[in-house]
């Protein structure tokens, strides 16, 4: 690990002005230091943010808010958040284990970088750690990968799970920095991977996420998050799907559908969204979960994804759908 | 202890001691060097732990990890290093009554925290329900993740989440042992479920 400074603050201001290009904000730990052991991650300056007050969960008429410093956990075991938005919990409880869920903050489970293996390589050339290295992934393991939203540049996939309810849910984030307050959809702030792979997100240098916040979505009620990975826990997607069905009459009148473990980023699918209004019969889903694939670009590894998308996303509504 | 006096730790400490004099006192002393950590930085940090309910300080480079903080300066070695990188769970201790993986906590960032590691748990001679349970249930082979386990296992009963056989499991998905000791893992942590 590369040496580093570090101060503590509870004050938020103070975090910020300490905050420029080469630090790095400390919260829950389990990704900057297990970046920093390999080398992936070196700031010179480590600014402990354990002690802001960016706290809170509550649920009024507006939607949701999430302090961004609350822990996984808190958000897990909110009874408010699994009445609303039971995706949120489900996507959480299927994320890392107890422990972590214990100590990593919302904001960065946001803000985690990818599980790929040459990424997390510092021996290996990887374009989103140092731009213009070229990627191994393309040719090389990539069983991992993404199928959407990929660049000759990079196709790595987001990890986070939570990410993918948010999107799936409209979600923003509330971004502080010296200069002011901004507020920028989840499904915009991160960045497709292009030719600036190193690029991940919209976050400026210093700032900060201060809080979570997700519209009312009353039929949100009816929502799921299924998983399905390598082992049965502890483990990243191969594929995730988070759906909320608006149900009346035994009809889709609206849906909403985001899906993970597939995509550069984490993927909302607004033509699926569309095409699963009606009768959700076999075929009718069936034929609404082909164009999750349309533009799908698998990998010499990575093609069995292609199924798996369209059968996790037909698992996920025909189940949901049936629910009562 | 065994009944010459000697500890295994201090047996093994002694024999490592040895060992590292003479290959520092061999050709490849300046090769060994050269491969060490980087320098430390000029930022140390005191930190204070209030650990098993003792106060402790330390000035520490703000890299170490709470992990290597209670092992290489605590002397409190039943916590165990496994992965390093928070997948396997042998480090698990409690940090403000919660389980956390102490191998991705800096110590630096829970100063003036209560933690609780494997050697708070018993009460005197009297060792704590879950540690009887796992000697009850065999509930380890090797035992280096065991003392990781028990945490885990303490913080699960307290937690009152897992209530059948896959919620354990689900539950304690965080502390993997390669011996595969999980069945009586999770009959240790039933029995005490069903004691409480």
């Amino acid at each position: 690990m590369h040496a580093f400074d570090f101060t503590a603050t509870d004050d938020v201001d103070r975090a910020l002005r300490l905050a420029n290009t080469d630090s790095a904000f400390l919260a829950g730990g389990t990704l900057l230091v297990d970046l920093m052991k390999l080398d992936v991650m070196t700031p010179k300056h480590v600014i402990d943010i354990n002690g802001l007050n960016l706290r809170g969960i509550s649920v009024n008429h507006n939607g949701l808010r999430i302090g961004a410093m609350e822990r996984m956990v808190d958000v897990a075991t909110s009874s408010d958040v699994a009445r609303h938005y039971p995706m949120i919990t489900k996507a959480l409880l299927l994320s890392a284990s107890g422990q972590v869920r214990n100590m990593a903050s919302i904001g960065g489970n946001l803000l985690q970088r990818t599980r790929c293996d040459y990424f997390r390589d510092v021996r290996t050339p990887c374009n989103k750690r140092e731009p213009g290295s070229g990627c191994p992934a393309q040719t090389g393991e990539n069983r991992n990968h993404a199928i959407l939203g990929t660049s000759t540049s990079c196709v790595a996939t987001h990890p986070s799970d939570l990410a993918v309810a948010l999107v799936a849910l409209g979600a923003s984030v509330r971004l502080r920095a010296r200069d002011g307050v901004r507020q920028v959809e989840l499904g915009s702030f991160y960045r497709l991977p292009g030719e600036t792979p190193h690029l991940e997100n919209q976050l400026r240098p210093g700032e900060l996420i201060t809080d979570v916040l997700v519209p009312a979505l009353p039929w949100a009620r009816r929502s799921t998050y299924v998983k399905i990975r390598d082992r049965q826990s502890f483990e990243f997607a191969l594929t995730s799907v988070a759906v909320a069905l608006d149900l009346r009459d035994g009809n889709v009148h609206n849906a909403r559908i985001a899906v993970g473990g597939v995509g550069t980023r984490p993927w909302r699918l607004p033509a699926v969204e569309d095409a699963l209004r009606g009768r959700p019969t076999h075929e009718h889903v069936e034929a609404a979960a082909a164009l999750a694939t349309v533009d799908a670009r698998p990998l010499a590894h990575n093609g069995f994804k292609v199924t798996l998308l369209r059968r996790a996303i037909m698992r996920a509504v025909m189940n949901l759908a049936a629910r009562r | 202890m065994t009944s010459d006096g000697l500890s295994r730790r201090g047996f093994f400490g002694r024999a490592a001691v040895a060992s590292a004099g003479t290959v520092l006192a061999g050709p490849t002393a300046g090769a060994l060097a050269e491969t060490g950590t980087a320098p430390p930085g000029q930022n140390l940090v005191t930190v204070v732990l209030k650990v098993n309910g003792v106060r402790r300080e330390l000035t520490i480079d703000p890299r170490v990890t709470l992990l290597d903080a209670l092992r290489e300066r605590l002397d409190l070695t039943g916590t165990k290093k496994g992965c390093d990188r928070g997948q396997c769970g042998a480090c698990t201790v409690h940090v403000g009554g919660r389980r956390v993986v102490s191998c991705l906590t800096l110590a630096a960032s829970v100063h003036r925290k209560e933690i609780t590691t494997i050697e708070g748990l018993a009460t005197g001679a009297e060792l704590h329900p879950v540690q009887r349970a796992f000697i009850e249930q065999d509930a380890f082979q090797c035992g280096f993740c065991t003392s990781g386990q028990i945490m885990s296992a303490v913080a699960v009963i307290r937690e009152g989440r897992a209530r059948s056989d896959d919620e354990v499991r689900e539950a304690m998905s965080g502390n993997i042992c390669r011996c595969g000791a999980y069945p009586n893992i999770v009959n240790a942590i039933n029995q005490v479920r069903g004691e409480s």
